[in-house]
């Protein structure tokens, strides 16, 4: 429209600072894509050499010699999509419930619940990291992706972010209009409160699912089995390959490789978030 | 197909009836699944090219007979892979007799705090006599040797090391590349020392970093790292090791970089600095980008001589677990694959390891078709075999893999200058008793 | 925040219902670990190798332990400085960025490309993402032949305190900033566009806009934000894990409370494990309050 006389600086003036700063942060955030993308192209040897930024031509042969190992790959692929993707789903699904719980009924001991999973979300993860293991040893659910999945149904952070966001996106009035109109109270939370929760959700699947895909730890404790490794165990196990056959090159082409993915998966899932304020929002 | 199985059953039979006679009627009451912890599939590869009668099914999973193998490979990042041994180890006893652990890897540094326990089997308990590994290196026994003098466990791999250098440097700096010439060098520490000033004065570093060195003074000491009264002790040889890479960094003779980091591998190649390594066979055969350009051994510029002190490198030993449901077979296995002459010839000349047999290494030191691409052609394997025999394995403790990585890290900061040597005595006592609770620290010695 | 009016007690017992699965879960793979965790800080109860000592009680011994040397103190403040050397320019670029996007004035072109590029760090494995970071700046890395061949000669980033904080703190901002923008987009996005054009039409300044509009509205998240970063930067493990082996060099200078706590996990110590897990627990709560308290916002 019309542009206005700003006391501050022009819009044109702020506009050039704004694109030179977004260029310098695009080059810090794309940087080291750049890096791994080279180093994936560089034999063992070259590697050891030292950084070069340019890349070399052992890209194909770096990733045969990946495929070629006894690395189940593709299984690992799967798996860590599967382990990623259910617990991400059920973790936005039942933990965006709990807080909707909280933010919509008023049932006893509500505020305590909430000061109580505020506590809880402050606890480390690494603190109950042992006794977890040994859970899920007495449970025999070694080797099972359920101790991976199941757990992120209670998922403290994303509670309380869908917590604060239902505060100031959510307004309780839809709900009784819902409620109006003879929808029942599981239909109403399906139906009408998560469509309107989909930014939010769109981000805490993000995260839920990257923290996922590259959880090492705990996967690293519980799944043996070969077929039933994700992909960060793997690069771990191709980091810790015998002198023979222990080989950067292949390292770097797997973590590139596992990176995919997730870049995939979240391009797909920004699109609810980049939509941003200029597409006038999604407000109901 | 059914003939094919049948074959297979023979020649299972065959074997098991070579190696291991005591095989009889008591085979059939033996477990069906064989499970195998490790954490690369560096002894599948030994177990599926040299022990007859193993089939591969997959990665995983093989059948040897009639018996399924299973390997768990759980990688060492994190120490996940003795986290997870460990737990099964104490559950041992009560799981099935199908998912016992029956063999298991285990690696130097740790390999004291298995063989101390009860969770490992005495060798001879499966029926291996001392005769069967007459042939094997001493210093590889004394290593999984428990307190009271029992064997429990064995190796395929010696790994016995020396000093690896740069032909071109000791031409240019010491005037021959002769191993003699450069062994009369670096013949002690004193002398290694006075060469390196020689090759600080010519522009090159003695060695890429302090970290080389350790091993070799490690591998020397004459106590343990706690004494029986659970207190930590710092051996005077491994203070001997602080004394002279503080002069060697002080004097720019050295860095304090890390094995395996971009600033330590970088004297692997021609525009590298480094006039010598210290390692054994496995490494500069495939750890020193031999097949890479511009590599000081692609062009074949490495060659070895035995170094100041004996010393080794690396190895993997294997254990069977107590309360194993196929002993015969575990026997079976572990005496094939490291008492056998003929397999351990068999992998030394198709894996390149330096095998744990004294005989076969002997035959290959005189075979002039064994010399070293990498070493312009030097066999280097009377090199290894000079020390081996010295090598004295017996001051070992239980401690000794958190001692050594927590002696090392300590002491960088006081080579770094961050801080004097009792402070980074006093931090390596503070990090050895976050790992072993039971112990008291070391003496500090008083400042200087 | 009383809404009383708007709900009708019959609907209430929903509450507990869609409160279940999370409750049942939490229970199961929580709750019990997290007990036997206070229980365990009680009791001398270590592996010493493959021997198992204890459990023998031992009452506030293990607090004793911890609190008797000057260690934990030094890793807390290790904890916040990195944090708050993290955090802060984090914060303020995250807003920053979030002003721009918003700002309905400005019409970035692109904004959806650099909206996308500011979280893709985040997707690299903070292991891959440190390995990058030794390689670029070893002693003879890339950065030092940059620095040597401009005169200003060879700097040993992992020698000194600050050069290592600085890179964790700096891997830390990079990893992270996308996600706090990510978050304050979001909550963004709930905002009406029309209070903006509204704005604009009364001939407000941008600045006057953001500071006025959009923050206000914004502060559930941003408090959001700032509780979860807290949380995180007491966290903080991976990153200095990584980046100095484990070791918080020079000198522990770097080392965090979460990679002390690590340290114990090797003689799968319970019992130090879990006393440095329940003070953690209270320094985490004691300074969310403080946070809360600052921003004025009751704890429900």
């Amino acid at each position: 429209m019309k542009e206005k006389k700003e006391k501050g600086l022009s819009i044109g003036t702020r506009r050039v600072i704004a694109y030179i700063t977004l260029i310098v942060i695009t080059f810090f955030c794309l940087f080291w894509f750049y890096v791994l993308f080279i180093n994936a192209t560089r034999s063992h040897a070259e590697l050891a050499k030292g950084f070069t930024p340019f890349p070399s031509n052992k890209l194909v042969k770096n990733w045969v010699g990946v495929i070629h190992g006894t690395l189940p790959l593709v299984n690992g692929l799967i798996n860590s999509a599967v382990v990623a993707t259910l617990s991400g789903l059920l973790g936005i699904y039942f933990s965006t419930m709990t807080a909707y719980a909280l933010h919509a009924y008023d049932f006893k001991g509500r505020k305590a619940i909430f000061t109580y999973i505020l506590m809880i979300m402050m606890i480390p993860s690494q603190v109950t990291a042992l006794g977890f293991y040994q859970l899920v040893l007495n449970m025999k659910l070694e080797n099972s992706f359920i101790p991976l999945i199941i757990p992120s149904i209670a998922a403290p952070v994303t509670f309380y972010y869908m917590k604060q966001y239902m505060e100031s996106n959510l307004p309780l009035s839809l709900v009784e209009a819902a409620r109006i109109d003879g929808s029942g109270e599981f239909n109403t939370y399906n139906k009408v409160v998560l469509p309107l929760m989909k930014p939010a959700l769109a981000v805490q699947m993000i995260f839920a699912f990257v923290g996922s895909w590259n959880n090492y730890f705990i996967p690293a404790l519980i799944l043996h089995e070969d077929k039933k490794k994700t992909l960060p165990i793997l690069i771990a196990q191709l980091r810790s390959a015998d002198f023979l056959k222990f080989d950067m090159g292949q390292v770097y082409v797997m973590i590139a490789f596992s990176i995919l993915p997730v870049i995939v998966v979240y391009i797909f899932l920004s699109r609810f978030i980049v939509g941003g304020v200029a597409a006038g929002g999604v407000k109901g | 197909m059914s003939k094919k199985v049948l074959a297979m059953l023979m020649a299972t039979a065959t074997v098991a009836s070579t190696f291991a006679p005591m095989v009889g009627a008591e085979d059939a009451a033996e477990g069906k699944v064989l499970n195998i912890y490790c954490w690369n599939d560096e002894f599948q590869t030994r177990v599926k090219d040299h022990f007859p009668g193993y089939t591969e099914v997959d990665a995983t999973h093989g059948t040897i007979g009639d018996v399924d193998v299973v390997w768990t490979i759980t990688p060492t990042t994190d120490n996940a892979y003795q986290n997870n041994l460990d737990e099964k180890l104490l559950g041992q006893a009560d799981a099935a007799a199908d998912d016992k652990i029956d063999l298991f890897l285990l690696e130097a540094d740790y390999a004291l705090k298995y063989v101390g326990s009860d969770f490992t089997m005495p060798v001879a308990d499966l029926g291996i006599t001392d005769e069967d590994t007459a042939q094997q290196f001493q210093y590889t026994k004394d290593i999984v040797t428990d307190a009271n003098g029992v064997l429990k466990g064995l190796s395929w791999q010696g790994c016995p090391a020396v000093l690896i250098y740069r032909r071109d440097i000791a031409n240019e700096v010491l005037g021959s590349d002769d191993p003699e010439t450069v062994q009369a060098a670096v013949a002690d520490w004193d002398t290694f020392l006075a060469t390196a000033a020689q090759m600080k004065d010519a522009g090159y570093l003695m060695t890429a970093g302090a970290a080389d060195t350790f091993r070799v003074f490690s591998n020397n000491v004459t106590s343990k790292w706690v004494t029986d009264d659970n207190k930590i002790n710092i051996d005077e040889n491994i203070m001997n090791w602080v004394d002279l890479s503080k002069q060697m960094i002080d004097n720019g003779y050295t860095t304090t970089a890390a094995l395996w980091g971009d600033d330590w591998s970088k004297g692997f190649y021609e525009d590298g600095n480094v006039f010598c390594y210290f390692g054994p066979a496995w490494f500069f055969d495939f750890s020193m980008a031999g097949d890479a350009e511009g590599s000081v051994g692609i062009n074949g510029g490495w060659a070895v001589t035995e170094g100041p002190q004996p010393f080794f490198w690396g190895g993997t030993w294997i254990a069977a677990a107590t309360g194993t449901d196929n002993p015969t077979l575990v026997a079976d296995i572990m005496k094939t694959l490291t008492c056998d002459q003929e397999v351990m010839t068999a992998i030394a000349q198709t894996k390149g390891d330096f095998v744990n047999n004294q005989a076969a290494m002997e035959a290959l030191a005189t075979d002039e078709s064994f010399g070293d691409k990498i070493l312009g052609g030097q066999n280097p394997i009377s090199m290894f075999l000079a020390g081996i025999g010295s090598i004295d394995m017996s001051y070992l403790s239980n401690y000794d893999q958190g001692c050594n990585e927590s002696f090392q890290t300590a002491m960088n900061n006081y080579f770094e200058g961050n801080a004097t040597l009792e402070e980074a005595i006093e931090l390596f006592n503070t990090s050895v008793i976050e790992k072993y609770p039971e112990l008291s620290p070391a003496d500090v010695p008083a400042a200087e | 925040m009383k809404q009383h009016k708007s709900k009708v007690v019959s609907y209430n017992k929903w509450g507990y219902i869609f409160l279940a699965p999370f409750a049942i879960t939490y229970i199961i793979f929580s709750l019990i670990p997290l007990i036997t965790t206070v229980y365990n800080s009680f009791f001398e109860n270590y592996r010493s190798g493959l021997t198992q000592i204890g459990p023998n009680f031992v009452g506030l011994g293990n607090f004793a332990t911890l609190l008797s040397n000057g260690d934990l103190a030094m890793y807390f403040s290790n904890t916040m400085i990195m944090w708050v050397m993290g955090f802060i320019p984090q914060i303020l670029l995250s807003l920053l960025l979030g002003a721009w996007f918003s700002d309905p004035q400005l019409r970035l072109k692109c904004a959806g490309f650099f909206k996308s590029v500011i979280y893709l760090p985040n997707l690299i494995m903070a292991s891959a993402f440190a390995m990058l970071f030794f390689t670029l700046f070893s002693d003879t890395g890339p950065i030092n032949s940059i620095l040597i061949s401009l005169g200003i000669g060879q700097f040993k980033f992992m020698t000194h305190v600050w050069s290592v904080r600085a890179l964790v703190a700096f891997m830390n901002l990079l990893m992270w900033f996308g996600n706090t923008t990510i978050l304050l987009m979001a909550g963004m996005l709930g905002i009406d566009t029309a209070l903006f054009e509204a704005a604009q039409v009364d001939g407000a300044t941008s600045t006057q806009v953001f500071f006025k509009i959009t923050l206000p509205l914004l502060r559930p998240i941003l408090i959001y934000v700032m509780i979860t970063s807290l949380v995180g930067g007491l966290q903080m493990f991976d990153v200095p894990q990584i980046l100095t082996n484990g070791s918080g060099d020079p000198m522990r200078s770097s080392m965090t409370l979460i990679m002390y706590l690590n340290k114990h996990l090797f003689s799968k110590n319970y019992g130090l494990a879990g006393a440095l897990s329940v003070l953690l627990f209270f320094i985490t709560g004691i300074l969310s309050l403080i946070v809360f308290k600052v921003t004025n916002t009751k704890v429900e």
